[in-house]
């Protein structure tokens, strides 16, 4: 199908954009990578009045350290956390999530900031950033501010942002090495939104052996990203053996309470999640991922 | 509702073109309808199936999932761009030599996905192959031959690459 009619500017700097958006009198809609928008807008279940393309506002693009944190402009593509050397370095995590992402071209468009806008429930990102327990800096009419990603992931869709409200960076703490991590998921086919996802951050001690922190958060098994901590308490202080891994399945249905989807009961989304947890944890253990 | 026109310019198979365009028309349609470059093929229209795919500055996109006014000051190649220029035309006689088309819809999309996957060099595994057209749909050939023409284009490549067989 093809879109309703709307009004169109492209805006150079943040101020500008919000400014626009409070300026509007009608419905009024961000356009980054478009790789949500423009799907929604030809299927017509958005029809908004203005559409202000921030795509080009300088300063919202590109990865770089900064002192102890690995920042990501909004605007970064999911192809370039995908190759960065600075990602592959300082959040491994998200250059294995990449990955799982859509498709190769929705990938060379689609927006890092986009992803976490949108706040997809089946998205890959925004369960790794909470998982890397990162800073989302939003900046509006009042100016900028940092949420925590445990702050900012409110339920269906929602998120932190108010209306016009921009997402211009995120900060990720820089990993270090002794740190494990593992992002895995199952999908009917390749590129498809996943039937569950899981991203976990993992710390070791004694050698490697004993786990003492553990962050594990879901994609795609309830209304937000769900961090899934009575599973990460059975996993704590362990050596994430078999009774231990199967104490965490078994404690995840108090973390995870998955309605029933079209094709899918609210049990096996649970198994399918289990499934996952046993992967990702043996994963981390092994050092594999 | 339909609302002012907007003037784009936008860099389309090394031309430089200038339009007025309405803020809803998407690339796809600028390109078939404006342009009558209708090898840009549109099925879903909403990022499924990978007919649309055209190069962006060098990338495939789908042209569905953009509109004109984004194109603008961009340079943009369709399949009629790539295939005058020469740089696909191993893809294009393996494509043909392996019956990796019949109806041809999916074609000139494939062909710009294989373009990509190709474009770092080396020779991609079967299972990286089927990734990179991961986003294309065929509905006639089953994909295998699709991914042996690409292979057999990327092991000739390579040979001439290293000057010998790999
Ligand atoms: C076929 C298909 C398959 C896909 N599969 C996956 C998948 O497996 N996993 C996945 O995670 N995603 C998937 N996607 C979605 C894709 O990753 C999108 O790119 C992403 O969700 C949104 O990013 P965008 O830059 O394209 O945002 P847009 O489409 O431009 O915007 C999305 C929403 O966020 C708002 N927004 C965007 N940027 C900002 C900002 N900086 N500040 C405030 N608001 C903003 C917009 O106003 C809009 O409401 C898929 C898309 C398609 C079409
Ligand atoms: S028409 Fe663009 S992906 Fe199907
Ligand atoms: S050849 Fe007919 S869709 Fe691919």
């Amino acid at each position: 199908m093809k879109c309703r009619g709307f009004r169109y500017c492209r805006v150079l700097t943040v101020e500008e954009a919000v400014e626009s958006f409070v300026s509007c009198e009608g419905e009024a809609r961000f356009l980054a990578g478009g790789q949500s928008l423009l799907p929604a807008l030809n299927l017509r279940l958005s029809a908004p009045d203005l559409l202000i393309d921030i795509s080009r506002v300088e300063g919202l693009r590109g990865i770089t350290l900064e002192g102890s944190d690995l920042r990501i402009g909004a605007l970064t593509r999911h192809v370039e956390v995908l190759h960065s050397p600075l990602v592959a370095e300082y959040a491994p995590l998200l250059a294995r999530a990449a990955r799982f992402v859509a498709h190769p071209a929705i990938r060379n468009l689609g927006t890092f900031g986009g992803s976490l806008a949108l706040a997809d429930p089946a998205s890959e990102f925004p369960a790794c950033v909470l998982a890397l327990n990162a800073q989302i800096e939003i900046a509006g009419l009042s100016g900028r501010r940092r949420v925590a990603a445990d702050d900012y992931f409110l339920g269906l869709y929602e998120t932190a942002l108010e209306p016009g409200e921009i997402l211009t960076a995120v900060y990720i703490p820089a990993g270090r090495t002794w740190q494990r991590v593992c992002f895995d998921e199952l999908s009917r086919r390749r590129g498809d939104y996943a039937l569950a996802g899981l991203a976990a951050q993992a710390t070791f001690r004694d050698g490697g052996e004993v786990l003492t922190a553990l962050r594990l958060v879901f994609c795609a098994l309830g209304s937000k990203p769900m961090r899934a901590q009575a599973a990460e308490a059975a996993l704590l202080n362990t050596k994430v053996d078999a009774v231990a891994i199967e104490a965490a399945q078994h404690a995840l249905s108090q973390d995870l309470s998955p309605d029933e989807a079209e094709d899918l009961s609210s049990a096996a989304r649970l198994h399918l999640a289990r499934v996952l947890l046993g992967r990702v944890a043996h994963a981390l253990r092994e050092g594999a991922c | 509702m339909l609302t002012t026109a907007l003037l784009v310019t936008v860099m389309v198979n090394g031309e430089s073109v200038q339009r007025f365009v309405e803020p809803r028309l998407s690339l796809a349609d600028f390109l078939r309808r404006d342009l009558g470059l209708t090898g840009t093929h549109l099925g879903c229209e909403m990022g499924a199936c990978g007919a649309c795919l055209v190069s962006l500055n060098g990338s495939a996109v789908h042209s569905c999932l953009m509109l004109a006014v984004q194109a603008d000051g961009l340079s943009v190649d369709t399949i009629e761009g790539l295939a005058e220029s020469g740089f696909i035309s191993d893809l294009q006689t393996a494509f043909h030599e392996r019956n990796a088309m019949q109806c041809g819809f999916c074609t000139s999309g494939m062909l710009i996905a294989a373009r990509e996957c190709l474009a770092h060099g080396g020779v991609p595994s079967r299972e990286e192959i089927r990734d990179a057209l991961s986003g294309n749909y065929c509905r006639c050939t089953g994909y295998q031959s699709i991914v042996d023409a690409i292979e057999t284009v990327a092991i000739a490549r390579a040979e001439k690459e290293v000057g010998g067989p790999v």
